[in-house]
């Protein structure tokens, strides 16, 4: 067995403060008064105004129409991580089972043709999507800002490349025990997939939640705001002798990172699971 | 139960590939048939065609006299075990029993008591609620062949089913399958490149070779008059002896040795001689006998294989562990066990299959 150095614990020590120390000075500095954090700047300190800063955060109707609340963020944002991770998962799913399992005639150009747009960020079609949503009065919508984004070549491509790791036999003996496409996927497929599917999770989720650019082209209506949004909006209240809710800024961040960070904490757990207890 | 009919069933792959060539096998209803020969010989493409799996491009196999040719493998009433069991891992054993089952709506109770039969008979019952994973590789080829077995279905289809266990596993899971495919009465076909699996497992053996059937026969049948030198050398370990000889009337001329076939000889000229290893034995004193120069030897511990050269020309003899080993044997064999077998096409020439083995044979069965 390889015993563990102290050296060892020094670099793990080093990689875990690196990770965490501004997080937790931004946590402590939230706790402090605007004003304060303006005059001392980031501290280490806790500043006894934890409850009333994030209460303010969560629950106060801000914004320039006054009605947005930090817990309207919240939730679209999380409407719009879940949805693209969900979204994604079903759609990728199924077009890799439709270019695996159904050698239907170009299915290896197509593949190659999602693949590509690999290679394609989201930026590039950024105006062209927002023309087509403009077009069918989808701005401002929850559709308009979920489904434009769903298909993903990186899903195809994974769920691709795990399929083909399934034995034929599996898909012959189910088609002797009397499956047909459809049992097959979902009796067979799916529950087979589910470590990929608790990976793509993760990935999906804190992609969607981390959206920033798309949510603001496509929605004007603040009651849409996004936590990532809420951010930069607290920090623009730069007029003339107001100091910027520092403090409320961290608040959100640090409120910002908890869903993604409890997503990957939980799914990891069945991802390793998955990963450890099947062969074949 | 029922009878299965192969009639000049062809597989031609794209680029005008032909895996198997118009091959024709009568399968009587209970019958267990072997399929064998060298990788590549055709025999899995054919068995998948029979299952379904795999589309037949010429030809018609009928199933209980109905042809099956355009039919769903669900609805072929065929079972079909894999070489790598093929269970499906998320699932129970009780689950992997039951999968078939469920997808023809069968009743609950029906599926259950079909299970616990299964089980039973091959001895999973403290396993039903374990999953695949948990299970030993023996032990997932039995749930394999009880997901087979619940489905009582008109045949049996083993691809290969024991190649994936060590050897000794091999050997008793051989003669489980045996006994259950007796017990069950239900018609089989089995595919397999190890020919002591095949002879072991027969009612009638089928030797495939390119796509071609070259014999089909009861096990000794095939054992004792092989159709050709690639059966010959195919069935039987250590492999026959095939040896190049010339006839000159009744005298055969083998190497540097002459053996007199006392009226035996089929034809003559240049012919394939064939000599089963075992047939082989040390000359006693004055007889007359061929001079091998021993090479190597390879003990078995039962027996000694003896690898020697007879003129320019290698052969091997099985001999007793008591036998004496001297650089130079002389070796006998007796003429009616000698093969022949034409140099060009390497078909047989002339019968001298031994009757009574044959009879001895249909007896145990």
């Amino acid at each position: 067995m390889y015993r563990l150095k102290i050296t060892d614990h020094i670099i793990l020590l080093l990689g875990v403060f690196v990770m965490m120390a501004p997080v937790v000075v931004a946590f402590f500095t939230s706790t402090h008064e605007a004003a304060e954090i303006h005059r001392n700047g980031l501290t280490l300190r806790w500043g006894n105004h934890f409850v009333e800063t994030y209460n303010a955060v969560l629950n106060r109707e801000g914004g320039f129409t006054g009605q947005v609340t930090g817990m309207r963020m919240l939730m679209n944002s999380l409407i719009l991580g879940i949805g693209f991770a969900v979204g994604k998962i079903v759609l990728s799913m199924l077009a890799a089972y439709a270019i695996v399992y159904f050698r239907f005639r170009l299915g290896t150009l197509f593949f190659w043709m999602i693949f590509t747009t690999l290679l394609l960020p989201l930026e590039v079609r950024i105006l062209p999507s927002y023309e087509v949503m403009h077009q069918l009065h989808l701005i401002n919508t929850y559709t308009g800002l979920i489904v434009p984004l769903l298909a993903s070549a990186t899903g195809t491509f994974f769920f691709r490349q795990f399929f083909k790791s399934i034995p034929d036999e599996l898909l012959e003996a189910a088609r002797i025990d009397g499956a047909g496409p459809i049992k097959f996927f979902f009796d067979v497929i799916v529950p087979l997939s589910k470590t990929m599917v608790a990976a793509i999770f993760i990935i999906m989720f804190v992609y969607g939640w981390n959206q920033y650019l798309w949510p603001m082209l496509m929605t004007n209506d603040e009651s849409f705001y996004t936590l990532v949004r809420g951010i930069k909006q607290i920090l623009l209240v730069w007029l003339g002798a107001q100091i910027p809710d520092y403090n409320e800024a961290f608040a959100i961040a640090i409120l910002a990172m908890l869903p993604p960070v409890i997503i990957v904490v939980v799914f990891q757990r069945w991802f390793i699971k998955g990963l450890t207890e099947s062969d074949k | 139960m029922a009878a299965i009919e192969i009639n000049q069933v062809s597989k031609i792959y794209t680029g005008d590939v032909h895996a198997v060539k118009s091959v024709s096998i009568d399968i009587k209803d209970g019958e267990f048939v072997v399929l064998v020969g060298p990788s590549g010989c055709g025999k899995s493409t054919l068995l998948r065609m029979v299952a379904g799996l795999e589309e037949i491009s010429k030809g018609d196999v009928k199933i209980g006299n109905r042809v099956v040719n355009k039919i769903d493998p669900a609805e072929r009433d065929i079972a079909m075990v894999f070489q790598n069991y093929a269970l499906y891992p998320h699932m129970s054993v009780y689950e992997n029993l039951a999968y078939g089952l469920r997808n023809r709506k069968t009743p609950k109770a029906e599926i259950d008591a079909r299970v616990a039969e299964a089980a039973r008979m091959l001895q999973l019952e403290a396993y039903l609620e374990r999953k695949p994973r948990a299970l030993s590789g023996g032990q997932r080829q039995r749930v394999a062949m009880g997901r087979a077995i619940v489905r009582k279905p008109a045949a049996f289809l083993f691809d290969e089913p024991l190649s994936n266990l060590d050897a000794k596993l091999r050997v008793s899971m051989r003669g489980e399958i045996k006994r259950l495919q007796r017990r069950l009465g239900t018609t089989s076909i089995y595919v397999t490149h190890d020919q002591l699996e095949a002879m072991t497992l027969a009612d009638r053996l089928v030797v495939l070779n390119g796509g071609e059937i070259e014999q089909i026969g009861a096990p000794l049948e095939v054992y004792h008059t092989p159709a050709s030198t690639f059966v010959a050398s195919f069935i039987g370990s250590p492999a026959m002896n095939l040896l190049k000889g010339e006839l000159h009337g009744d005298k055969l001329a083998l190497g540097p040795s002459m053996i007199d076939l006392a009226g035996l000889a089929p034809t003559s000229g240049p012919v394939t001689v064939g000599i089963r290893a075992e047939d082989l034995r040390l000359a006693g004193p004055g007889e007359h006998a061929m001079t091998v120069a021993a090479d190597y030897v390879e003990e078995v511990g039962s027996q000694r294989l003896v690898h020697g050269n007879l003129g320019d020309q290698s052969l091997t003899a099985v001999l007793s562990p008591e036998a004496e080993l001297k650089s130079e044997l002389r070796l006998v064999v007796a003429t009616e066990k000698l093969h022949f077998f034409n140099q060009e096409s390497g078909k047989r020439i002339g019968d001298t299959v031994s009757p009574q083995v044959v009879q001895v044979k249909t007896e145990i069965a």
